[in-house]
């Protein structure tokens, strides 16, 4: 069994720690894992990603493209610079809300996301999208939003563990005061 | 042993704490930083451990406590290394006592640095060993490795990962703490015959240094650093570093096997396994980053031995003679090479144009005020603004525009007195950040002022190297381990050095930094501008900044001056980010008619 998860988005969107969580519940199930991201400068505000692979025989932390077993996108755009990675028939989680970068705002052009999300719905047979502002504001926190893709994430049943298992290590994780707020986040069903 | 889920570069701290290491050094820079600072992090105070001011000062603290029998690592990027080159050089003559590793980040494509310079082509030019890890795993059981040759050779050796080794994370098996070595250093012997440099012992260790190294490479040849792998057929790959995991899952997925040669010290070169391995095969495509190492190591083997191999890689188009490889890029260059067809990428149709995500400074960061600050003070006057390196090389984005030149670590100082001599007529300013004028732009400083250069120092001090990853610095007041320290002043420094205007200002009051900024512009002589803020990321934010909407006229001067990503539109009008905004209150200084309140005015 081999999982490839590419989990993408802006600097700042939490993707660091959603990656760190799935390699952690992989590794007290004791599958073994491998991982690569963005770190330094391009993390300003830049475009950000993180390679996760699960399972047996790895040799590269990165996959080539048309290997991804499923795309986790926390924003629109990123979603589409990186679907050459998506297997076929693979599937694709996408947080509806945009993040307009300075250079769009500068220019006056406008970017909503919505060009990306009719050309992901043409070209994604399973395609799952969550507007992720309205689901932190059911949450009760704009911070939600990681717990909230990785909880989605899991329901996909790519991922070689449940909720419960995510749960549990994100209880390690993160800080006492916010492992409330997460649980709820990690088991929102929308 | 025991499993752990670890960063490349934490692997490396953690090999080197397994080998014994007592003494780490280094300056941070991507991608090598997180090896000191995990060091840091898991010292049971055993160690000593310092962010130096430099890396020529890391790379002597190192050699000192190496000469004392300590076990030592020395870090920095590979641009460092230029830094550290004097001594380095020297140090390969002396050589060493106890274990001294220089871990040296190489960074391919290049994704955060100046050069793509192979540091294992420094290796040869410096004759010092090197060694070149594959993985997370490699990478921790190698540093132990590479202790253990420099300590029974008495040379220091680089280690060089590149980024994808340095920021890949896997689950590997490390050492429990019982496992782990223990090295109780001597201390300094005197014995002046061997650590005064001169060129009579120079000559001597010359000649010792080339037979050590031909009797390494033969030692490399038959150590199991420089498998080959087994395989069908007449065509075989040499590759090394992360590009041999890119080349085993290219493999894997054209579900083929074919000799293969993995190159793990490609200094000395290990000339008998690659004979061995060239005698095999008829063809050879050598799969790289940086420069084509292997592939000329290679070439020369095939001709002092005669042999009819044909060696392709980088000098004859195979492999790309720039940049990174990826997984995608192997697959079709051996795909190519081994003559299997793989389909033609399709441009997939009609994709909407991407927005294209440049880094920018930060919402809220001083640097922005700095840089406008300058930019409105010497409007309509020739100026030239050179620039340095850190979060501020950012300051060259639109709409800012305010960095001219760039070149490497404390260059401005000295590049902005060059077009002053040629071009009188120009304000002259060099921009520096605090970490950076320590590192490398105090002498820059001495040379305008010895020189009589007309100048403006301006300092952009947000009491952190921020740019790295926020380590503290000789002008913050706290060392790697935590300890409080005398604040080595930057005032005091040029005061010291002979600058007699120094003026401090805070760059978010903007007509008070714009006032300071044209009155020192427009003495004669060198002085200083020090913008003191600190870094917007390290500070509590206040409240976001709010926008009055029935004064605001849309006329999104505060975007189009500053831009600044706290400041967006929203269905065509202007509106605050309040996720990102800090509330520094910049934008309410630049707007026309006073519609921006909240933030730092707020009471």
């Amino acid at each position: 069994m081999q999982n490839n998860i590419l989990i993408c988005g802006v600097g700042g969107q939490g993707i660091v720690l959603t990656s760190k969580l799935i390699a952690a519940t992989a590794m007290a199930k004791d599958i073994p894992v491998m991982s690569a991201e963005t770190i330094g400068m391009a993390q300003k505000g830049g475009s950000v990603f993180s390679f996760l692979r699960l399972g047996d025989d790895l040799y590269c932390p990165m996959f080539p493209e048309k290997t991804a077993d499923l795309i986790i996108a926390f924003e629109p755009a990123e979603a589409v610079r990186m679907l050459p990675y998506l297997k076929e028939g693979g599937k694709v989680i996408v947080n509806t809300h945009p993040i307009v970068p300075v250079t769009v705002s500068l220019k006056g052009t406008a970017y909503n996301g919505t060009e990306m999300l009719e050309y992901l719905a043409k070209n994604v047979a399973d395609l799952k999208t969550i507007d992720g502002e309205a689901a932190c504001k059911l949450v009760g926190s704009p911070r939600a939003l990681n717990m909230i893709m990785l909880g989605q994430s899991v329901r996909t049943g790519v991922l070689p563990f449940g909720i419960d298992d995510v749960e549990e290590t994100m209880k390690k994780t993160v800080k006492p005061q916010f492992v409330e707020m997460n649980s709820i986040a990690l088991r929102l069903d929308i | 042993m025991h499993k752990e889920f670890l960063m490349g570069n934490a692997a490396i701290a953690r090999g080197a704490m397994a080998a014994g290491l007592n003494v780490i050094s280094g300056y941070p820079g991507t991608p090598s930083t997180e090896v000191l600072e995990t060091v840091a992090k898991n010292n049971d105070g055993s160690l000593y451990v310092e962010w130096s001011v430099n890396e020529k000062a890391a790379l002597e603290v190192g050699a000192g406590a190496a000469y004392s029998g300590a076990r030592c690592m020395v870090t920095m990027k590979q641009v460092g290394l230029n830094v550290a080159s004097d001594p380095l050089m020297s140090l390969a003559y002396i050589g060493v006592k106890g274990g001294m590793v220089i871990l040296v980040a190489d960074d391919p494509g290049p994704i955060s640095s100046q050069t793509e310079q192979d540091t294992r082509t420094f290796a040869s030019y410096s004759k010092l060993p090197c060694f070149d890890p594959s993985s997370v795993q490699e990478a921790y059981d190698m540093i132990q490795t590479a202790f253990e040759y420099s300590e029974k050779y008495h040379t220091p050796v680089l280690f060089r990962p590149t980024t994808r080794v340095c920021h890949g994370y896997a689950s590997i098996e490390v050492k429990d703490e019982n496992e782990c070595a223990k090295n109780k250093p001597e201390g300094f012997v005197r014995d002046p015959m061997k650590w005064v440099i001169f060129p009579r012992l120079s000559f001597k260790a010359h000649g010792d240094i080339e037979k050590r190294n031909s009797e390494l490479s033969t030692v490399f040849s038959e150590s199991g650093l420089n498998p080959t792998f087994s395989g069908s057929g007449r065509r075989g790959i040499a590759t090394h570093g992360i590009n041999f995991t890119y080349t085993k899952e290219a493999l894997k997925a054209l579900d083929v096997e074919v000799p293969l040669f993995k190159v793990g010290t490609p200094f000395p070169f290990p000339e008998e396994a690659a004979k061995a391995f060239l005698e095999s095969v008829d063809e050879v495509l050598c799969i790289e980053e940086l420069d084509p190492v292997i592939e000329r190591g290679l070439i020369y083997v095939c001709g002092k031995y005669g042999l009819k191999t044909r060696i392709f890689g980088k000098q004859t188009g195979n492999i790309p003679t720039a940049g990174e490889n990826t997984c995608t890029s192997v697959k079709r260059a051996v795909a190519s090479f081994l003559g299997i067809f793989l389909p033609t990428e399709e441009k997939a149709e009609d994709v909407p144009p991407l927005p294209v995500r440049p880094p920018v400074l930060c919402a809220g960061c001083p640097h922005r005020a700095s840089f406008f600050a300058v930019k409105q003070a010497m409007k309509g006057i020739k100026s030239v603004f050179c620039g340095d390196i850190g979060c501020y090389t950012l300051g060259n984005a639109m709409p800012l525009d305010m960095v001219d030149t760039c070149l490497c670590m404390g260059a401005g100082v000295n590049i902005t007195q060059g077009i002053g001599r040629i071009d009188p007529d120009t304000k002259c300013f060099a921009f520096v950040g605090d970490s950076t004028f320590f590192a490398s732009a105090i002498t820059g400083v001495v040379n305008a002022v010895y020189n009589q250069a007309d100048m403006t120092l301006v300092i952009l001090d947000n009491s952190t190297t921020a740019m790295t990853g926020h380590q503290p610095h000789p002008g913050t007041g706290r060392t790697m381990m935590g300890q409080v320290v005398e604040k080595v002043n930057i005032e005091q420094v040029l005061r010291g050095v002979g600058v007699t205007t120094v003026e401090t200002v805070d760059p978010l009051k903007l007509d008070e930094a714009v006032a300071v900024v044209k009155r020192v512009a427009e003495e004669k002589g060198v002085k200083a501008i020090i913008f003191k803020s600190p870094c917007a990321v390290l500070i509590k934010p206040e409240k976001p900044a709010v926008i009055d909407n029935d004064k605001c006229i849309n006329c999104q001067k505060c975007k189009n001056l500053l831009g600044c990503p706290g400041l967006v539109l929203r269905d065509g009008k202007i509106a605050i980010e309040e996720s990102l905004c800090t509330g520094c209150g910049l934008c309410a200084q630049v707007c026309p008619v006073n519609a921006i309140g909240g933030g730092k005015n707020a009471e």
